[in-house]
């Protein structure tokens, strides 16, 4: 995942292009193909099966051995696709510690090739949506402008206006972005994980999913406003004017009332 | 020690009734500059401190106003540092003065107690005679009242008291628009045969693009036409949200079963408790929350309210596809969006269950 997010500072974007319209010119580009290409590596027969035996060990005890789920407990992975195992596997999400609310993010728990063979099995088993290309998620590539649009009708609600997340119902919670790589930001939009809704092509076109990410990177630059306080918003903007700042003030009233020693 | 003269006559007579006896003053215990001199060396020292900390803040105020001032105007960060530095200066500046002002004032400055006993809050009756003695001179000066009455004054100031506060009251009221007409309410940009389009570009959605799990973001075609006022006066009415559910998941409300389509629902998105757009969609329980006061809808069931301070659910917007694909409304909304107001249930469609509310 990490070599794909690197990739664009080797400047492969005009290289992708290339192979892109070669691929169209052989016509190799299938849209029902299972694995589309992952723009580093083709999901090989050896990564499937290698896939398929760190799922029996990994995840089966929760989505079964043919990865069909159990009512109650997990859901069916048929037709998740490649792009979603990549989210919930690269975030640490899956494979989940304990039942909760919703799955944290935690640190990753396989590398980056086993996340791959996961995916390719996973694909394997129908058609979903396929990991983006590194050129799909170039920030460069967006505008951050029309992004903010975007992000202000679709996503501003729960993940706060510049992605630092925020509260939902019974425990649930709306991460920060500020954190995520874009292709987990943009493979979250695609297969909607957990209680987050789906983004599908239609509804939010990759072109306006890159500009959403140009517009999440904007936010490293840092708060105009100064301190930021997670960028939560009111709650954590309270909690400071009422204990931190409404206590010093009481406590230098204090000082000024009480007698010298 | 400044006590009133007539303290002393007072205190006999309360006493007793308090049934306590005077406790006299506390003890007056030194303060430590006041007894030792290393202790006020320090104090001074303190305050000599706090106001040397003040004149480092002018310096700093200065010196960042002077040096960081080479701002970008593109560039929102060092506009930041600028006036981050100025202000903590300023801060300083300020505050070492108080804080000085006040740590001399309680360390070194004389420490004697002061004691001023109550009195009694009644005037004298020569005072009380005197002051109703005025009021009456002045009745019988103006010629309000009295034997020579002055009735065209008296007239006249009335009416300028009382027309006074029409010169504020006017354009108050005045600035509220001429549009009293809260009927306006119920009717939004919907109508048989509008297409859903998609918030912010307007662009038709085909049922068959909202897959299962989906949320659009929905205003009605054609809105974004408008001029910006009208623009957001009726985006403020119209906006929906579309969500398909696995139609197994979908309990279809009594008297609505056509107006879903496939698992395709259409909701308000104005919360009916005070009008805050209610968009925060959990996909896995198909509750829908409102941001502002936790009122929790559930859109698998009719959108009822099932947490929070709203009262109704949110209305439903009739859909149906055409015969090129796309999603349309059959018709408005069958009640006014939004929160309560008066005369809302007027206009005879108000359902038996809205009415029992």
């Amino acid at each position: 995942m990490h070599s794909i997010a690197r990739r664009r500072h080797h400047r492969a974007a005009p290289l992708l292009l290339v192979l892109a319209l070669l691929a169209l010119i052989t016509g190799i580009a299938a849209i029902a193909a299972p694995t589309p290409a992952t723009a580093t590596t083709e999901a090989s027969a050896e990564d499937v099966a290698d896939g398929e035996r760190l799922f029996a060990a990994n995840c089966a005890s929760c989505h079964g051995l043919d990865a069909q789920g159990q009512d109650g407990v997990a859901p069916s992975l048929v037709g998740v696709g490649a792009a979603a195992v990549d989210f919930q596997v690269g975030t640490g999400r899956m494979p989940m510690q304990a039942s909760g609310p919703q799955a944290p993010a935690k640190p990753v728990q396989f590398s980056d090739e086993q996340i791959a063979q996961l995916a390719a099995w996973v694909a394997s088993l129908g058609a979903g949506p396929a990991i983006p290309t590194a050129e799909q998620v170039d920030p460069e590539l967006g505008d951050a402008a029309n992004g903010m649009l975007v992000f202000r009708t679709n996503c501003a609600m729960c993940h706060g206006s510049i992605g630092g997340g925020g509260a939902l119902t019974q425990g649930k919670f709306a991460p920060s972005l500020l954190e995520t790589t874009p292709t987990h930001i943009y493979e979250a939009m695609l297969t909607g994980p957990q209680s987050m809704p789906v983004f599908n092509d239609a509804n939010v076109t990759p072109e306006q999913k890159r500009d959403v990410i140009a517009y999440l990177d904007f936010q490293s630059n840092g708060s105009p406003g100064g301190l930021s306080l997670g960028a939560i918003g009111p709650v954590s903007e309270g909690m400071w004017a009422w204990i931190v700042l409404l206590g010093l003030i009481i406590a230098s009233t204090i000082w000024v009332g009480a007698r010298s020693s | 020690m400044s006590a009133p003269e007539h303290s002393t006559e007072h205190e006999t007579d309360l006493d007793p009734m308090n049934g306590h006896e005077n406790p006299g003053l506390g003890y007056h215990r030194p303060r430590r500059s006041d007894v030792d001199d290393k202790a006020d060396k320090k104090a001074e020292r303190q305050v000599a401190a706090l106001f040397g900390l003040s004149a480092l803040g002018t310096v700093v105020a200065i010196w960042a106003y002077f040096s960081l001032n080479d701002i970008d105007p593109g560039d929102v960060d060092s506009i930041r540092q600028v006036n981050m530095w100025i202000g903590i200066g300023t801060f300083l500046a300020m505050i070492g003065i108080g804080l000085g002002a006040i740590h001399w004032a309680k360390t070194l400055m004389r420490d004697h107690e002061m004691t001023e006993d109550r009195h009694e809050l009644r005037s004298s009756d020569e005072a009380r005679e005197g002051a109703i003695q005025n009021l009456k001179d002045g009745v019988e000066d103006s010629g309000l009242g009295g034997a020579k009455r002055r009735s065209v004054l008296k007239g006249s100031l009335i009416t300028a008291l009382a027309i006074a506060p029409l010169g504020i009251l006017v354009p108050q009221i005045g600035n509220m628009g001429g549009d009293w007409n809260v009927s306006k309410f119920r009717h939004t940009l919907w109508g048989p045969g509008v297409r859903l389009a998609r918030d912010p570009d307007g662009a038709p959605i085909r049922a068959a693009d909202v897959t299962i799990g989906s949320v659009f973001h929905v205003i009605p075609e054609g809105l974004n036409d408008l001029d910006h006022h009208h623009l957001i006066s009726e985006k403020a009415k119209a906006v929906v949200l579309l969500v398909r559910l696995d139609p197994a998941d979908l309990k279809i409300q009594e008297g609505r079963e056509d107006w879903s389509f496939d698992g395709i629902v259409a909701y308000s998105k104005i919360c009916t408790h005070v009008g805050c757009p209610v968009a925060l969609y959990e996909q896995q329980t198909h509750h829908l929350l409102c941001p502002c006061h936790q009122s929790t809808f559930d859109v698998a069931d009719g959108a009822k309210v099932v947490f929070g301070p709203a009262k109704r659910p949110l209305p439903q917007l009739p859909i149906a596809v055409d015969d090129d694909g796309y999603i349309v409304a059959q018709a408005d909304f069958d009640e006014p969006i939004g929160p309560s107001y008066w005369d809302r249930l007027k206009g005879g469609d108000a359902t038996v269950e809205e009415e029992s509310h």
